[in-house]
């Protein structure tokens, strides 16, 4: 006689009142994608503006990156603050296979793969930017693996230092490498960079230009659609599961039979991997890949996007990162920097944006730790901790 | 018969496992001076060399000593890494570089002015970084006790980054020098062919006191056994009625003064300072931490000594621009064989 198996329990009765701003789920998954994406894609056809479209190409990369951090930091719960590896691996294929900088390769004639117009006789390593992609997919991946490695025994604070000694040394390296050849040229050009890097060429279409820079932004708009597509079914999939439960519980995941080891490789893997397409695309559209682009700052710039938005949640990684890349390349520069002339004083905003970084990371995380659009689990949990606030450990008495 | 031969013990790969953990970390340290001997041995026929290397590095590693023993002591008793404390480093060095500037002292100062001035300095930037640190735990990582652990992490880089803007706009972007007031350069004595400098001397005399104090003050006093005891267990401690917070509070404000020292010292030895300094000279504090064992007072003055030493001989040999890379993959490293440190067992015990 099994009661238990007769009488399942009624499953709890889930409060269909909703609070404060909430759609209808219908909405949230079909309307407002949607209309965003209309948006986004109209968004070159108001204006000529060639310096504004190339700032939206910029913030869309930078959503990019800020995904695949997401992955890591807001799935998996491994706190990578030297993302900016990816972004200069990423960028370094491109420097290195789409660009006239390999010069004496192949006695000076070049290797050429499905380009063509007049780069096909230049000189240097010349790939079509969608194998560059494939490369960049491949090192970012294998260098997040090996940056993964050391860290699997250890626990979120040295998870955090381990990855931001190896964001140094791959700047460094960066820099460094300068003055170590293969062959008669320099391994990374330093401070002074590889530029020209080659246009994005497509197949099918004419190849990009430096003069019209909106079949940039709908590319890199392509990249982004992909890479949230990637995310969607990452995070529903069976791995995204056990990237959250690792995150949750990782004693607890590891019992359940969630292999730990390969979970937070592929995390790592992963994450890498988006950050790897991102700085391609961004070596190409900035023309040039230079070793000052990658600074420690820069991965709090990304993890400060991820935080705004809310850990976890892909549309509030998007949302956090546009949010920061306007601030950024934009509010700071053009709108907040004239505040202080106007009222008489002689003052340059942009010497202290990384101070407005850190008041905003420190900001979001005692006033609203879950970020502009928390992801649901995070919220959940948030709500449960602050009930049982006062059994915590280090309680403050009055 | 057959038992026999089945080798008893566990298998060779956990053997192998188990001698890696033992020794692969002293291996990994002994290489580079290993090496360098070696070397010196058969270019001059002597080790003057790396004596020097060694001495120098003792009194860089001195100054790291100091910083590292902020972040172990933190880590401690709340177990979370202060990001900013690299930047109340450079803010100590800041403050005692503004305050010889106040004083008027020069390096034609004479020498009892030069020592009362330097004496007031320490005293000031030592006060100055405890009172910033103490501020830096109430604004950021007070509200955030019950937090999950990724938050206050964060906060820490957070104002980690806001302290080092103030660093910017205090004395600008470029490395601002100091009146060299000791004569840093110059050679006190000399013993075995390896010269003794000012600046050795000064960071040696400087750090030794605060430690003896320190260790003394941690071991002894009634507030000390109060930290010892947070840090074993916050909550019984609460119960044996140890104001936490009180306790918690005392634990930055030390670990900020020997930062205030160490950026003293560091401003007199390099006769530089600059806002950056904060962030390349924090973590590499931290890597002397985590390399002794993080959480124990002996362990990260033996790792400072240490990551001086490594610092002084790839600056010598090396490069000055690979020093930090190499630092950096020491650091990747002691996390690979070794993540509790050289003298990690005694880890959760800040005595």
């Amino acid at each position: 006689m099994s009661v238990a198996a007769s009488k399942a329990p009624e499953p709890p009765v889930v409060s269909k009142k909703r609070r404060g701003f909430e759609l209808p789920s219908w909405a949230e998954k079909i309307v407002i994608p949607l209309v965003v994406a209309i948006i986004a894609i109209s968004l070159p056809l108001l204006t000529d503006n060639q310096s504004f479209v190339q700032q939206c190409a910029v913030a869309v990369a930078y959503v990019v990156m800020a995904l695949g951090l997401n992955i890591v930091v807001g799935f998996a719960g491994l706190l990578d603050l030297g993302y900016v590896a990816f972004f200069a691996i990423g960028a370094y294929c491109t420097g290195w296979f789409a660009s006239g900088y390999w010069a004496y390769v192949n006695g000076g004639k070049g290797i050429h793969i499905a380009v063509g117009g007049f780069i096909a006789d230049r000189e240097g390593i010349h790939f079509n930017f969608l194998i560059v992609l494939v490369i960049a997919v491949l090192f970012t991946a294998i260098a997040g693996m090996i940056i993964g490695l050391p860290t699997l025994r250890l626990r979120g604070d040295y998870i955090a230092i381990v990855t931001l000694a190896f964001g140094e040394i791959i700047g460094r390296l960066a820099v460094n490498l300068d003055s170590v050849n293969i062959g008669k040229t320099a391994i990374t050009a330093g401070r002074q960079g590889i530029s020209p890097v080659d246009r994005i060429d497509l197949p099918f279409l004419e190849p990009f230009t430096g003069l019209n820079l909106k079949p940039w932004y709908w590319f890199s708009l392509v990249l982004l659609g992909l890479v949230l597509f990637v995310n969607f079914r990452l995070r529903d999939s069976r791995m995204g599961r056990a990237w959250i439960a690792l995150r949750e519980d990782e004693i607890a995941a590891v019992a359940m039979g969630v292999p730990a080891v390969k979970t937070k490789l592929l995390a790592y893997a992963s994450g890498a991997s988006f950050g790897g397409i991102s700085g391609a695309y961004l070596g190409s559209l900035l023309n040039t890949v230079n070793a000052d682009q990658f600074q420690f700052s820069f991965s709090i710039l990304v993890l400060a996007m991820i935080i705004l938005g809310g850990l976890g949640s892909i549309w509030g990684v998007v949302v956090g990162a546009l949010t920061l890349s306007i601030l950024n390349n934009y509010l700071i520069p053009d709108v907040i920097n004239e505040l202080p002339s106007k009222v008489g004083l002689e003052f340059d905003m942009t010497q202290i944006t990384f101070a407005i970084y850190g008041f905003l990371l420190l900001m979001m995380m005692i006033l609203r730790p879950q970020g502009l659009i928390p992801e649901r689990r995070h919220k959940m949990e948030l709500a449960e901790h602050a009930e049982t606030s006062d059994e915590t450990l280090y309680t403050a008495r009055a | 018969m057959e038992a026999a031969s089945i080798p008893a013990g566990p298998p060779a790969s956990q053997r192998i496992r188990a001698l890696l953990g033992t020794y692969g970390l002293t291996v990994v340290l002994l290489l580079m001076p290993v090496l360098f001997a070696i070397d010196d041995i058969k270019n001059d026929g002597n080790l003057v060399g790396l004596g020097e290397n060694l001495v120098a590095g003792l009194s860089n590693g001195a100054i790291w000593a100091l910083v590292a023993i902020g972040y172990t002591l933190v880590y401690g008793i709340v177990e979370l890494i202060n990001f900013a404390h690299g930047e109340v480093f450079m803010i100590g060095s800041f403050i005692s570089a503004s305050l010889i500037g106040t004083l008027g002292l020069t390096i034609k100062s004479a020498a009892v002015p030069v020592f009362f001035g330097l004496l007031v300095a320490l005293v000031v930037a030592m006060l100055g970084s405890g009172t910033l640190n103490v501020l830096i735990e109430k604004v950021a990582y007070r509200p955030l006790r019950s937090a999950p652990k990724l938050a206050p992490l964060i906060t820490a880089v957070g104002m980690s980054f806001i302290l080092q803007n103030v660093g910017l706009l205090w004395k600008g972007g470029n490395q601002q020098s100091v009146p060299d007031l000791v004569d840093a350069q110059h050679t006190l004595f000399t013993i075995f062919g390896v010269t003794i400098e000012n600046a050795d001397v000064l960071s040696i005399v400087v750090t030794i006191p605060l430690l003896l104090v320190m260790t003394n003050f941690i071991s002894r006093s009634r507030l000390g056994k109060a930290m010892r005891a947070t840090a074993q267990d916050p909550e019984a401690a609460r119960l044996m009625g140890i104001n936490v917070d009180t306790t918690i509070s005392l634990t930055f404000l030390l670990g900020g003064m020997l930062a205030g020292a160490a950026g003293l010292i560091y401003a007199m030895y390099q006769t530089t300072v600059w806002y950056f300094q904060g962030f390349t000279g924090g973590l590499i504090a931290f890597t002397a931490a985590v390399m002794g064992g993080i959480g124990n007072l002996r362990g990260a003055v033996l790792g400072g000594v240490i990551i001086g030493f490594i610092q002084q001989m790839s600056d010598n040999r090396i490069g000055s621009e690979w020093t930090p890379a190499i630092v950096f993959a020491y650091l990747v490293l002691i996390m690979v064989f070794k993540p509790s440190g050289l003298l990690g067992e005694q880890t959760r015990d800040a005595g």
